[in-house]
């Protein structure tokens, strides 16, 4: 390393959270930088574009106050952060400083926040289910470890209390591990902020939590920076540590709307509707660093939550998240205003890797083929439904009858349930046999006989 | 041609160098760290350089050194149960070297030096070779690795040749003064050349029902898959990969799910190859460069598989490629292309876009090959088209090239059909050029039979908007019967589960079984309705049950010859 860094007081132009200097020594790409205002007050930031001769700084904190004569010193070195297992139970800033009156952390170890990609063939297979207690994630759209599992809601619905009962419930059955939840809050408002910490502070849940806060007033560019610090947390805590880390982060379009606005003061070309070309890759840095490493004790589990645009789900947010991710929970309104939490709408979620984790020794051996026919006779149901307010009721067969009413029940006793209920996932199953019942038998298409003769509840 | 030269800047994976007057696609070695990267543009003195690897830390002045070479794969044995990264670096031995996650600057090469191979040659001293000659052959797994002379090589008499064991770098032949040895490099961006392209007349067998019967694909032909997330082309892909009758299969994880390569890698050293009864692994290739590793090296996967299908097709085998998924390579060509500032075109993919796919796909062929063998290259591109949108330009400059077409339908999902193949959007061209062999492998009326599932489900499609206004009471009896036929060639032939034992894999007679079954249904249908049975009566007879079920048979052959015993049985007892 070179032994004094030189100071420069040569800036060309600012423009947006960009600095651009004039240097007279090479500077490394992602280098940091520290800007020393008129005032005396520092700011810090990134380089993003190293030439000879000129190079462009992004400022984490924005250029509020910078003038053409503060002086910017290049660190010599790519942004580190600490990282010590005395971590849990501290709330920190969104760049990762003490917001809770403790002391800074002590490194166990700086570790590079950027990450690297896990090796594809290091990686180990997610397979062990996490039961959430909530119907509709486990029944029907199971979450295992290691898996990145979105929530896409859109604003007004309570993807928040849900967040919450998954931190508070989530659980891998039969096993005691050590257990740890990052919560990464990316341009949350203060009001959200509250609520999160006093249920955290409640239930006692933060004793087992790291905390990182980047609030709505916190800088963009340090809204970039956030999720990273967290993640690198998270590794830190899964594959040094051996814990069982579950990360949630929201709202990842906060996040997106940063990049946008970064992108913009780059004047890059923008991809669609304006966010940067390279938003898939971004994202994917992100959600990425989930997973499971063979011959590692621990694993990361993410639960990224979105607030949909204008409840679209083509928007290239949750889009390019869903592409992504292996599957996402999708919270509608329709459900929200009659009344139903969790306003999970399970025709368009998904897990992808819900066929590793269930079955016989894992959860139960009907739990596929009753998922199965919840959806198939849902969605049929659904679709009566339209049909009936053009033509009544009175026109349907009996046995699309049975269809609707088999929709109503499902939305009220599968998906419904109480914000602090935990349910085992055998009394999902349980609840699915009993409306299951309400249907003529050979409308169970998706149930294998001897599956049907084991657990169909007897009718008198 | 000086070689050494300096970096004037960095932007991500975008460097740029001075004084090394390179050629274009030449590979360079970039910074201290010596991280691999590819020329991609040249302005006077300026090269701009692509870097395959995370350039963190890369500083302005430090040096770069070119390789006078282009980006090429190493061809030879032990490419079979390979797994690379984008730009063949195979990942088991960078796991070694940089540890659980991929460090940088590390090089491994695609073929192990050390592993030595039995050579037995198929030439004696003497002979006359030329470019493509089978000079010998090597056992590997199962497959008879065939080593040929390179697509370069110089026509002339064998001087000497070897037999026994050796590594692929040792000479095995010598001719006319040249020694060659297993292995050969071939740059990526170039096709391998054949003798003659022939039209595509077999079909690629893939014991997906909706596939085989409905939409076809030839061997040497092209498919898309596209479908918004979700909809389940990556489990399509694996199916093709797992059940289809190429003899290779060369599957590319481009920017798509490290677990979902996790699942690729554990799941196929597990499947027996139905025809040879080993580990299907052993006759695959998988290259893995996943989403968030690095872009440029994304980039270059696609054309690192091809080339790798190239080298087998010349063997004479028949080659499945999968590339999942296309989008994340164009995604590639767009970032990097705004990393240049290049003048976008639509939704600022680069205005070659169009170009590069065709390229592509041209590469997909059954055709002679030099050293005189017929081999094949069938391309299965799966495209994720933003939100779902196929008007998307991917998507669309994907379906001007390819003949064949696999719709992905997101409404089908949610109610759980699977495969998730819309039967009224996907087409296939082959039609055509593929009856002869199917009436001549399968049956003399497959055609047909095929032509009349097709028509139900369209009349299906347009009854179902009469049903939505007025109900279906309101129809009369022979279209309520077609709304089951309907139904059941949906339920019971379009919908195959990929995670059945015994459905994952249905074989052409068996297909052909199945959908005369239905045929035969309807048929009886018609004649009972004639006699004057009422429609409810044939619409729930209990065979159907009982149909519905023998796909998970165990012996599913001859519970589907039971299904048409009962199946006469129940109908002859029908009374008006």
């Amino acid at each position: 390393m070179e032994a004094v860094a030189k100071e420069y007081k040569t800036i060309q132009n600012i423009q947006g959270p960009l600095v651009f200097v004039k240097t007279e020594e090479p500077v490394g790409y992602k280098e940091l930088v520290k800007v020393r205002l008129s005032d005396g007050s520092f700011k810090n930031g990134e380089v993003l574009d190293s030439a000879d001769g000129m190079v462009v700084i992004q400022i984490f904190e924005g250029t509020t106050g910078i003038d053409r004569s503060a002086s910017v010193r290049f660190l010599g070195d790519t942004m580190k952060m600490p990282v010590s297992k005395d971590m849990l139970g501290r709330v920190l800033s969104g760049s990762a400083k003490p917001l809770d009156g403790g002391a800074e952390i002590v490194p166990d170890k700086m570790l590079d926040i950027a990450g690297a990609a896990i090796n594809p063939w290091a990686r180990d297979s997610p397979a062990d289910f996490i039961e959430t207690g909530i119907s509709t994630i486990d029944g029907m759209n199971t979450l295992v470890r290691g898996q990145k599992l979105p929530i896409f809601s859109a604003s007004g619905l309570p993807h928040n209390d849900i967040a919450l009962q998954i931190a508070r419930q989530a659980k891998v059955r039969g096993e005691n591990e050590e257990f740890a939840v990052v919560f990464i809050a990316l341009g949350i408002t203060n009001e959200e902020k509250q609520k999160f910490m006093s249920e955290f502070e409640r239930t006692g849940a933060l004793k087992n939590a790291v905390v990182f806060l980047n609030l709505a007033d916190d800088p963009a560019v340090e809204r970039i920076a956030t999720p990273r610090l967290g993640l690198t947390t998270a590794e830190y805590m899964a594959f040094e540590l051996g814990m069982q880390v579950l990360v949630i982060m929201t709202d990842i379009t906060n996040y997106c709307e940063a990049l946008r606005q970064v992108g913009a003061a780059r004047e890059e070309v923008p991809g669609r509707r304006g966010y940067p070309g390279y938003m898939y890759t971004d994202l994917a840095q992100l959600y990425e660093r989930a997973g499971k490493i063979k011959g590692k004790a621990g694993s990361i589990t993410q639960i990224p939550i979105l607030t949909m645009p204008g409840a679209d789900i083509t928007h290239p947010i949750p889009d390019l998240s869903g592409y992504i991710t292996e599957g996402q929970i999708v919270l509608t309104m329709d459900l929200h205003r009659n009344g139903i939490y969790p306003p999970v709408n399970v025709s368009s979620s998904l897990s992808r890797l819900m066929n590793n984790g269930i079955g016989e020794g894992k959860t139960r051996d009907d739990h596929k083929a009753v998922s199965d026919q919840l959806y198939a006779s849902y969605a049929e149901g659904k679709d009566l439904r339209g049909l009936v307010a053009i033509v009544g009721k009175d026109s349907l067969s009996a046995k699309d009858r049975k269809l609707l009413d088999f929709a109503d029940l499902f939305e009220d006793r599968v998906v419904r349930q109480g914000l602090y209920e935990d349910r085992s996932i055998e009394r999902t199953l349980d609840i699915a046999w009993e409306i299951l019942a309400e249907l003529d038998i050979d409308q169970l298409t998706r149930i294998k006989k001897s599956l049907i003769q084991t657990y169909l509840p007897k009718k008198e | 041609m000086s070689t050494e030269g300096v970096i004037y800047r960095v932007a991500g994976p975008v460097v740029t160098a001075t004084g090394i007057s390179p050629r274009m696609y030449d590979v360079v070695h970039v910074g201290n760290e010596k991280l691999m990267g590819e020329v991609i543009k040249i302005v006077g003195d300026y090269s701009i350089i692509q870097v395959y690897e995370d350039t963190t830390g890369i500083k302005p002045g430090e040096p770069v050194t070119n390789s006078g070479l282009p980006l090429a794969v190493e061809l030879g044995p032990g490419l079979l149960t390979s797994v690379y990264d984008g730009i063949q670096r195979p990942l088991p031995v960078l796991r070694e070297m940089t540890g659980d996650f991929i460090g940088r600057g590390a090089t491994a090469p695609g073929l192990s030096r050390e592993t030595k191979w039995d050579f037995v040659p198929a030439v004696a001293v003497g002979d006359e070779v030329s470019a493509g000659s089978v000079i010998g052959t090597v056992q590997e797994g199962p497959m008879v690795h065939k080593i040929m002379l390179p697509p370069n090589a110089q026509k002339g008499k064998v001087e000497e040749i070897k037999e026994g064991s050796f590594t692929v770098e040792e000479p095995v032949i010598k001719v006319d003064g040249v020694q060659y040895p297993m292995m050969q490099k071939w740059p990526v961006r170039q096709p391998r050349p054949v003798i003659e392209k022939y039209s595509p007349d077999v079909p690629l067998v893939t014991g997906l029902r909706v596939l085989d019967t409905m939409f076809p694909l030839a061997k040497g032909g092209a498919a898309a898959i596209p479908g918004a997330f979700g909809t389940g082309k990556t489990v399509t892909q694996q199916s093709l990969a797992k059940y289809s009758d190429a003899d290779i299969v060369v599957y590319i994880g481009c920017g798509e799910r490290g677990n979902e390569m996790t699942e690729v890698l554990t799941e196929f050293p597990a499947l027996e190859d139905p025809r040879t009864g080993e580990s299907l692994m052993k006759r695959t290739v998988l290259i893995a460069n996943t989403s968030n590793m690095p872009v440029a090296a994304r980039e270059a996967s696609v054309y690192t598989g091809m080339t790798i299908a190239e080298y087998f097709r010349d063997m004479g085998y028949n080659v499945a490629l999968m590339a999942d998924s296309t989008s994340r390579w164009a995604e590639a060509m767009r970032e990097i292309s705004s990393r240049l500032e290049e003048m976008p075109g639509e939704e600022g993919y680069p205005a070659y876009l169009s170009g590069r796919l065709s390229e592509f796909y041209e590469r997909a062929c059954r055709g002679k090959s030099l050293c005189g063998e017929d081999g094949s290259i069938s391309v299965i591109g799966a495209v994720s088209p933003p939100g779902g949108d196929l008007s998307e330009p991917v998507t669309q400059n994907t379906l001007r090239i390819v003949r064949v077409f696999w719709a992905l339908d997101t409404k089908l999902r949610e109610r759980r059909h699977f495969p998730t193949i819309n039967w009224l959007t996907s087409y296939t061209m082959y039609d055509a050029q593929l009856g002869a062999w199917f009436k001549a492998n399968v049956a003399e009326n497959f055609p047909e039979l095929k032509t009349w599932a097709m028509k139900v489900l369209q009349k299906e499609a347009e009854l179902q908007e009469v049903v939505q206004m007025v109900g279906s009471d309101s129809l009369p009896d022979e279209q309520k019967i077609i709304l089951e036929v309907a139904k059941m060639i949906r339920e019971i032939f379009l919908q195959q589960n990929a995670y059945d034992p015994v459905d994952c894999f249905c074989p052409l007679n068996r297909q052909y079984k199945m959908l005369s079954l239905i045929k035969k249904y309807s048929d009886l249908a018609d004649k009972a309705l004639e006699g004057g049975v009422q429609v409810d009566k044939i619409a729930y007879l209990p065979v159907r049950q009982k149909f519905q079920q023998a796909k998970y048979e165990k012996d599913v052959d001859a519970e589907l010859d039971a299904v048409e015993k009962d199946m006469d049985e129940q109908f002859s007892k029908l009374e008006a």
